[in-house]
């Protein structure tokens, strides 16, 4: 069987990597590629950049880190972050990345996402799902949009996404666990995979976040605090009789 | 000039750079190609790439010609996820492949489609690209499989069901998982493919 998924997740800012509670208060954690080339000799199953100001700041996507961190890695990449269209799209995968991941244009315009897959296949389009309390949220949290996120994830996934990043903004940076019922709601509604994120504090949420049919974890400042955490995280959750990779 | 010793044939939306620097790492230089010449002659083609397969085959076009000639004349070519179903006939997905092994394409009958991730090789027989990887993890991102007709698998994997994960038959090859994100196991498929490209 397919193997569940550990994914340390680097916030990027300004060509670093940044870290904040509740998407407030950023501090620096380190260099984007560098970070990603040691989480992966530690066992990571694939990388995820989110360039967390670009849909506030209007900025485009930075493609040179992506090239670089694509030429290195010898695990898949998903980039996020300001992606508008197709063509942001198009630019990222052509730079290397896996996959791209996509949030507030698809709340605008969710015609992208069916683009999106007939243009590069459903398996490189992942929908970054932001909730709180239930409810959809872009713009890191900042801005409600009014629909119920299951409701949201279950239209995203029909339209063309190949992945969902379910993200509680209520648990973000709180280390307190994932959102399980979300996770939950949201797995049962889809056929696509779904990588739960927001909230990963130690190895038992992860556990919960799979029981609760996530197939993937999201991991964040549990890591960056001490990246070795990554591989014991895997032989915690072996031990527990998980089907990781180690 | 120096001969590249990999042709990458390019087909629009392909992710040609991790798969060129996954060769380079294996020790290869490459050559990313439209040119029908450069891809008759170079020692190994590559189909590669993310895709959907309709798009996919109507960039491959221009090289078609080059890639069944080669297929005559016995060079080896690798075919990688979306690249080995183009080795096939027919798609679900929409779309015709190059017809060169036999099977159809179909989408995948599983709880959790795509399969998304990494997955242990099950090696069904003796193989060129895969000595040394029974047991090995993976990576996997496709809603669609090749089911080859009989003999031509060489490895499989288990998704609620059974996929084909290889497939060789003479000069042909294709990989339905990603070795250029597969980390140290899929380093060790290209140097296999390598070494199978300068003793063909």
């Amino acid at each position: 069987m397919v193997k569940k998924r550990l994914i340390p997740c680097l916030d990027v800012a300004g060509g670093r990597v940044v870290k904040g509670v509740r998407f407030e208060s950023l501090r620096d954690v380190g260099d984007p590629v560098e970070l990603a080339q040691r989480y992966s000799e530690l066992g990571a199953d694939e990388i995820v950049f989110l360039d967390i100001v670009a849909t506030v700041e209007g900025r485009g996507p930075t493609l040179e880190l992506v090239e670089r961190a694509a030429e290195s890695l010898t695990v898949p990449l998903t980039v996020g972050g300001g992606i508008a269209g197709l063509e942001d799209a198009r630019s990222l995968l052509r730079a290397g990345a896996d996959k791209v991941a996509v949030n507030r244009a698809a709340v605008e315009e969710p015609s992208l996402l069916g683009e999106l897959a007939a243009e590069f296949g459903a398996q490189a389009v992942v929908c970054a799902v932001d909730s709180r309390g239930g409810e959809l949220v872009t713009h890191g949290g900042r801005r409600s949009r009014g629909i119920d996120s299951t409701v949201w994830a279950c239209r995203a996934a029909e339209l063309g996404a190949g992945e969902l990043l379910v993200t509680s903004i209520d648990a973000d940076g709180t280390r307190s666990g994932y959102d399980l019922e979300l996770t939950s709601r949201i797995a049962a509604a889809v056929e696509v995979p779904v990588i739960a994120s927001g909230g990963a504090g130690e190895a038992r949420h992860l556990a919960e976040a799979f029981e609760a049919g996530a197939e993937a974890a999201l991991v964040a400042s549990i890591v960056h605090e001490r990246p070795e955490r990554l591989g014991e995280l895997k032989v915690e959750l072996r031990a527990a009789g998980w089907n990781v990779r180690i | 000039m120096n001969r590249p010793d990999v042709v990458l044939c390019d087909y629009g939306a392909g992710n040609l750079r991790s798969v060129s620097a996954a060769f380079a790492r294996a020790g290869a230089t490459t050559v990313v190609s439209t040119d029908p010449a450069e891809v008759l002659e170079a020692p190994l083609a590559v189909i590669a790439g993310v895709g959907h397969v309709e798009s996919a085959a109507r960039g491959l076009q221009q090289v078609a010609a080059a890639l069944r000639e080669r297929a005559a004349r016995e060079r080896p070519t690798l075919g990688i996820c979306v690249g080995m179903q183009l080795l096939f006939d027919e798609s679900e997905e929409g779309g015709r492949g190059l017809g060169l092994l036999r099977g159809p394409v179909r989408r995948l009958r599983a709880r959790r489609v795509p399969h998304m991730g990494w997955n242990s090789l099950e090696l069904r027989r003796e193989s060129v690209l895969l000595e040394g990887l029974d047991e090995a993890d993976v990576y996997f991102a496709h809603s669609y499989a090749a089911e080859p007709t009989n003999g031509l698998a060489v490895a499989e994997v288990e998704h609620d069901g059974r996929i084909v994960a290889a497939v060789e038959q003479h000069a042909l090859a294709g990989v339905q998982f990603h070795p250029e994100r597969s980390g140290s196991a899929g380093a060790r498929v290209l140097e296999n493919v390598l070494r199978w490209s300068r003793n063909a």
